[in-house]
Order: C-alpha cells, then structure tokens, then sequence
C-alpha cells in the first residue's frame, strides 16, 4: 500500500511516498528559507503563496523519484493543523481534491503526531512505551508515548518554543535564519561556560519549560556587553552563542531525563527540528548513556518537516480505517489530545 | 482627548501577571491592547494575566504566538493573542487578514504593535513594558480614546510615586 504524505503547514511544501508504513519511495522538501531569510522569519502571505506556487512541482518530483504514477497510489495523508491557515489550506485542499479524482480516501493528520511518528521511519526504531521530546520553532511538548495514537502530554513551554529562542537570540546577534543553525556552527568556536546564562526549571516536579527568562537575560546581557570594552574584548559572539546554546540545551536534557523517570519508561526519543542539533544530541546520549536509556534521534531529514513522517502517521491511521469527509477543514490551533488511539 | 496614563512597576513574573488580570477583568469584547516592550519584557506574561482576568480557564496555558501569529482563547468573550514579530511590514499585516480581529467579537492583544503604529485602531490601550533589571518591570498603561481613559481611571492605584 503507497501513500502520499504532504506537509505546507509552515514554510516547507513537503510530499513523499511511502510503501506499507516503512519503505521510504521518496521524501522531497522544498525549502522557503532562502526566500524568507531576509525577514529573519516566516512572511505568511509569502508562504503560501510559494505553496501553492511549488505543490504540483513537490508531488510530481517524489512520483518521480518513486517511480510510479498518481495512480498507483493507494491514500493521501495531510496535515491540516497545527499551523499556519493559509499555508496549510493549500496542502489540504490540493489533497482533497486528488482524493476526489482518483477516488481514494485522504487522512487528515496532526503535524504533531507525524513528529512524534517521525522516529519509525528509520531502521532501528523504539519500543512501546517511551518519552518523546518533540522540540521546534513553534513547539516544545514532553509525550509520554504509549501506543500508535495514545499520547500524554507531561509537558510543554509555558512561553517560547525553543527553536523560537533560537530564532530570537540569533537576530539579537545579527545571525541569519534559521537562527538553530547559525548559532550552532558559531557556536563552535565559542565556549559554552564562558557566559553562565539561567537554566529555568520553574518547580523540581514540574516537567514544563520556559525560554522566555533565558531570552530576557540574553538580551540583557548582549546590551553590557556591547557597552563594555572589556567584557567585548574578554567574551567573543562564539562565546555567546556556546552558551546560550548550552543552556538550552542542559534544560532539554534535564527535562528528557526526568520525564522518563516519572513515567518510568525504557526509552527516549527527541524529535522536530531542533533535534538536528548536534550539542543536544551528545549531551542526552551521554546523560542516557549513563543511565543505560536508549535515546532515539531521527536523521536531520525526518527532524525537520516531511512528508514522510505525514504519510506515515496516515498509514496508521488509514489501517485504523479512518479517513476525512471532503468538508474537513484546517485547524490552526489542533491539540494533540484530540486526536484518538489507533488500535 | 485628553490623553490618560498610569504607570506600574513590577517586581516578579508572577505580579506582571497580576497587573494583567487586574486589567483583563475590565476589557470587553472590541477592547484592544497593544503590547510593546522588548524581547523577554514580559508580553507573554502579562498576557497570560489577561487571560485570566477575562476568564480563561487557568488550566489552558497561553504560548507565544511567534510561530503561529494568532492564538486564540475562550473565556468571558474570546480572546486573540496575535504577534506580528514575522511579520516585514504593513502590507503583510493587511494581506494576512490579522485586521479582522479588530472588528471581530473578542479582545485582541497584539505584541511588537509599536513597529507600526499606523494599524492600530483609536481605541487601542497602549502597554509599554521596559526591563528594569532582571525581575523589575515597568509597566505604562496608557490611551486617548474615551473607552480606554474609563478603563485606566478603574485600574487599581499605581504604588510608584510620580503617575503621569
């Protein structure tokens, strides 16, 4: 059984086509960020246009790669929230309207969830139960993971998602955009100790985060420092970015750690953009390690947005004999709590 | 008009969230604030003290809107949290269609609205946030239009000498 998993529910117009909830036939992304890097952001007017400007193109590329016609497709999974409406309304209504022609069902599926998922699309995969951190611009959420479709949510950002911490910190900075990448390469060559930066834990119990007081003290910092000879000419931006970036990343392993402490679970798994960084992906296997806890990371391509992670949550869910009526609209704010178990 | 203003000053997160609520409880549908204030002031802190004051359930937590640019919330009326920190100018703010929710059944909070003042409409209450030092805040309500003058005259009483 082929599906087609497409993603625009941000800047990426996403499709790929998946073989029976495993073989991967293709994964193309096409990527806005040259087009918005300029703005330091996402411009949605922008965004969806280039959408629905790049869609057909997608799709018709990761047939191709796959080798096979519109056809020979079985299903199409899409996301419809959460996220931005105009750009997830061009996804949406571009698969319903596949659907309608070639008379095939269309799944319509939480972003989230596809994250969540994303880790099944490798070769070595977790077992049931396990922690999932899923970590981005616009997300930060623990799940405790107990099945297809039967997530917990033991955890979130009380203000910023940390990617968007990274975004923000960068512009402080004047780095470019995607601001997780520019602050990691800087990074390098900078020490993470150089600067202690706070770590927010709000209450020992708690598995919640919070970015926002990191971001202020950054910022209050960047300003000292940019007014002192001695602290500029002591402390370089590499410095900075280590550890801001150290900070961040000590908060994640930390909350990662102690959830599946709480929960009692045999494995970890860190999913979403910010799982491409290398800092966070050393420091929790190590922490793990320690610990005889297997921690799970997806390659870089199925951390950031995919179809492939889309397709794949549709797999489950189209075994699970759901599909969506063609009235189905986007939701833009789509908790994962509504979603249901697949059994 | 006259114009009205009153100034607060806030020693932690938690009374920033406070001010909020005290606020929150007197907004009503139409009522828009206008948060300004820099990285980390504490928006998103003192909106969440809106929320509450106008009835959000506290169990439901209010996040940046950053990413999403528009959050929306159920309470008394409904509340639009909407950030045009993304945003590159006026022309995407009209063609995003954020400028319905001034018109719509709800109380809208717009963060980094000082980039354009132009889009605000004239019954918006202005809050500035200025950082202190790392916990004190400094907290200004201000506003000409007659809606927003009622509404200032009703807040509590500023502890900090020197309203202005």
């Amino acid at each position: 059984m082929i599906i087609l998993g497409i993603d625009t529910s941000c800047d990426d117009t996403s499709a790929a086509l998946l073989e029976d909830g495993k073989k991967i036939l293709s994964n193309v992304v096409h990527s806005q960020i040259k087009l918005h890097h300029p703005y330091g952001g996402v411009v949605p007017e922008l965004a969806s246009r280039e959408h629905l400007k790049n869609i057909m193109t997608v799709v018709r590329e990761s047939l191709r790669e796959a080798g096979i016609k519109m056809g020979a497709i079985d299903g199409i999974a899409v996301t419809v929230g959460p996220g931005l409406v105009g750009s997830l309304l061009i996804g949406l209504y571009y698969s319903k309207a596949v659907a309608f022609v070639h008379g095939i069902p269309f799944m319509a599926i939480n972003h989230l969830e596809g994250h969540i998922l994303s880790i099944f699309l490798e070769d070595e995969v977790p077992v049931f139960p396990f922690v999932a951190l899923t970590v981005s611009g616009g997300h930060t959420s623990l799940y405790h993971v107990k099945g297809y479709g039967s997530y917990t949510l033991l955890g979130q950002t009380l203000d910023d998602a940390a990617g968007e911490a990274f975004d923000k910190v960068a512009k402080m900075l004047g780095l470019g955009y995607p601001g997780g990448e520019a602050i990691e390469k800087l990074g390098q060559n900078g020490s993470a100790d150089k600067v202690n930066f706070p770590r927010a834990y709000m209450t020992k119990e708690s598995l919640d985060f919070s970015f926002s007081g990191l971001k202020t003290a950054v910022s209050l910092y960047i300003k000292k420092w940019r007014g002192s000879k001695t602290l500029s000419s002591d402390v370089t931006v590499a410095d900075i970015a280590a550890s801001f970036q150290e900070a961040v990343v000590d908060v994640l392993v930390t909350r990662v750690m102690s959830a599946r402490k709480k929960v009692n679970s045999p494995a970890a798994v860190v999913t979403g953009g910010v799982a491409c960084n290398n800092r966070l992906r050393a420091k929790l296997m190590l922490a793990a390690t320690e610990k005889d806890i297997p921690v799970y990371f997806p390659r870089p391509c199925f951390c950031t947005d995919n179809g492939a992670m889309i397709a794949l949550a549709g797999y489950h869910r189209f075994l699970n004999g759901e599909s969506a009526p063609l009235s189905m609209d986007v939701r833009s704010r789509f908790p994962i709590s509504d979603l249901s178990p697949i059994h | 008009m006259k114009h009205e203003s009153i100034t607060y000053r806030t020693c932690s997160a938690l009374e920033t969230i406070d001010l909020g609520r005290e606020l929150g409880m007197l907004l009503r549908k139409s009522d828009v604030v206008a948060l300004m204030g820099e990285p980390g002031s504490g928006k998103t802190w003192f909106t969440k003290g809106l929320a509450l004051g106008l009835g959000v359930p506290s169990d439901i937590v209010i996040t940046s809107p950053s990413f999403s640019l528009v959050n929306e919330y159920k309470g008394r009326c409904a509340l639009f949290h909407i950030d045009v920190y993304r945003l590159d100018g006026v022309s995407d703010f009209l063609s995003t269609g954020l400028e319905e929710y001034f018109h719509q059944d709800g109380v809208v909070v717009m963060e980094w609205a000082d980039r354009w003042p132009e889009i605000l409409p004239e019954w918006s209450i202005i809050v500035t946030i200025s950082i202190i030092d790392d916990k004190t805040r400094n907290i200004i309500l201000s506003g000409r239009h007659l809606n927003v003058v009622e509404i200032i005259k009703r807040m509590p009483e500023s502890k900090i000498i020197g309203d202005f």
